[in-house]
């Protein structure tokens, strides 16, 4: 780190040169934040204010709570989020139980056709969701699982990414803990339990949060396969109050909602966002 | 040896159902789909197989639209937001206080809800009879006259949907690259200072060519995400996006499969396969250059 420093020092010892790099910094984070500071802004302006601005204020003198208790009211908003909660929760929590024991697999049961199988797996990933989204969605129609949890589900309970990540993990726990595992009778089982998991635990979190994010913020697959309001996720109920709830555009209150939906997300991030930021770039894809 | 076998199967068993039932499987029927032509999906039923589906396709007035502004779409946005991510990065790299505080700032985007940020966008670039909106404000400021982003002309709606399309994909793209400037060895950078290289010249000749494998797999990731682009538009323009014209061959495959306008797994396939077809092409082209450009250490 010292070295870096010095070697930059000759790059960076102008102090005009510094001050635009900061200004410039501060301009992209106010592009960042600006949606964000304009959502809340609007969420506490009320109706009547918010529409007699023509030309909107950049703050407010009087901000209320009234568009808050109406997302709540007014809207079934509640309901998403449980149901994006319930969605979440049973996901992440099978997605754990298959790619655990995968991995497991792959790392260190020893079985013929292991690598080929393991190549197949890999070479999967290249496809894209929207190939097989539409046979599944056929699928899931035809077996009538369309506006149940099931059918929200299933789809989405594998990642081979996540048994890749996994894998490589498990891989560099040493073989002597296992052979000594062995020799006391322990079985695979619970070996994969009571060590593994344990020594791969920090990997094991990254994983659950990449996942609940892509779960929170899930809405291609949701909005295919519910067109009943009961089954709205988040994402699907974000749309739905755009276009039919509120009545007369209630913008205010709209950006209530999106506050709302947006908190759990962004309080996550606050207190993860190490994790977050180096499970994404250990190779999470995005845009 | 073989109950060996047995249980290492046994564990990989709930992986391989799931990936079967909905991976292997859809991916051989999506082929079969596009060839049946004349599908009915009440009845199950088709007349008989053929290309009749990709030539209805490729002659669909909504599917040129759809090409057309996915491929405005990914030349605009790739490049200019693998260029932002650059400067960003190369910027944050050169700081030491509050480097972490940005960092974290810049990542923000990436854990939002894009159809919820979407609607804060399109409020902001919304004109209404009774509203002006935040950038159209912005725009009288410097003495321009407003404009109907939303559902107004062609262009406008397009500049709104790349520069959220751009605000989206920056914190994924800042982040790789903000890693990858950080581990480029410090001593090429000592030996040029004793050297006295200028600091352009040391952009140009050292550090470009250690990050360049991570710009060529954020060039190549950015091309397969924008050519997906869907979700971001159905947050900005809402579902209908053909009625506002700016839907993408994600959302035509979308529309025909489910909705007012679906009931067509058939033309969907027919689409899918296209994107799948284009996207390969791209990539395949990508890996050609790079392997002529990048440096490999």
């Amino acid at each position: 780190m010292e070295k870096n420093s010095a070697a930059n020092k000759k790059r960076t010892e102008h102090p005009v040169r510094k001050t635009l790099v900061y200004i410039f910094l501060v301009i992209w984070g106010l592009v960042v934040l600006f949606p964000f500071y304009w959502m809340i802004l609007t969420s506490v302006k009320s109706y009547s204010s918010y529409n007699s601005e023509y030309v909107p204020k950049f703050f407010t003198t009087s901000p209320t709570f009234q568009n808050y208790k109406d997302a709540f009211t007014a809207v079934p908003l509640a309901r998403y989020f449980l149901n994006t909660i319930i969605f979440t929760v049973i996901t992440t929590a099978l997605m754990l139980i298959v790619i655990v024991l995968s991995a497991y697999a792959f790392a260190r049961l020893d079985f013929r056709g292991r690598n080929i199988t393991f190549t197949l797996f890999l070479s999967l990933m290249m496809i894209p969701n929207e190939l097989v989204i539409i046979t599944n969605f056929m699928t899931i129609t035809n077996l009538g699982l369309r506006n149940t949890f099931t059918g929200l589900i299933l789809p989405s309970v594998t990642s081979i990414f996540y048994i890749y990540l996994l894998k490589e993990n498990f891989e560099q726990v040493p073989d002597e803990l296992y052979k000594a595992a062995k020799v006391d009778g322990t079985s695979d089982f619970k070996y994969l339990v009571k060590v593994m998991i344990p020594i791969c635990k920090p990997t094991v979190i990254t994983i659950v949060i990449l996942k609940v994010i892509e779960c929170w913020n899930s809405s291609v697959w949701p909005r295919l396969i519910t067109d009943d309001e009961a089954y709205f996720l988040v994402s699907n109920g974000i749309q739905e109050i755009r276009e039919n709830g509120f009545g007369r555009e209630n913008v205010p209150a709209m950006m209530a909602a999106v506050v709302i939906i947006s908190v759990p997300l962004v309080v996550l991030f606050l207190i993860f966002h190490n994790k977050i930021m180096e499970g994404v770039s250990r190779g999470g894809t995005k845009g | 040896m073989e109950k060996k076998s047995m249980k290492g199967w046994l564990y990989l068993l709930p992986a391989i159902l799931f990936l079967g039932v909905f991976m292997v499987y859809p991916l051989v029927d999506v082929c079969i789909y596009s060839i049946e032509e004349g599908y009915n999906s009440a009845s199950q039923t088709f007349y008989g197989y053929g290309k009749y589906n990709f030539s209805y396709v490729l002659r669909d007035p909504y599917f040129l639209q759809a090409i057309k502004n996915t491929f405005l779409l990914v030349i605009i946005t790739v490049p200019l937001s693998t260029i932002m991510a650059l400067l960003i990065s190369l910027a944050l790299s050169s700081i030491k206080k509050f480097k972490e505080l940005f960092q974290t700032i810049y990542f923000l985007p990436y854990v939002t809800n894009t159809l919820a940020v979407g609607l804060v966008f399109m409020i902001l670039f919304k004109k209404t009879p009774y509203s002006d909106g935040m950038i159209n404000a912005l725009i009288h400021l410097f003495g321009g006259s407003s404009i109907d982003f939303i559902e107004g002309p062609y262009w406008a709606k397009m500049l709104v949907m790349c520069i959220y399309t751009i605000w989206v994909v920056l914190p994924f793209k800042i982040l790789i690259l903000t890693s990858a400037l950080a581990s480029v060895n410090p001593v090429y950078y000592k030996a040029a200072k004793v050297d006295g290289t200028s600091s352009f010249r040391i952009f140009r000749k050292i550090t470009l060519p250690m990050i360049s494998p991570m710009i060529f797999y954020l060039v190549i990731t950015g091309f397969i995400g924008a050519f997906k682009a869907y979700s971001d538009e159905v947050a900005i323009f809402g579902t209908d996006l053909n009625a506002s014209g700016m839907n993408t061959i994600v959302g035509y495959i979308y529309d025909m499969l489910y909705g007012d306008s679906g009931g067509y797994p058939s033309y969907a396939s027919a689409a899918a396969l296209i994107l799948f077809v284009i996207v390969l092409t791209i990539t395949c082209i990508n890996l050609l250059i790079s392997n002529r450009n990048v440096h490999y250490s």
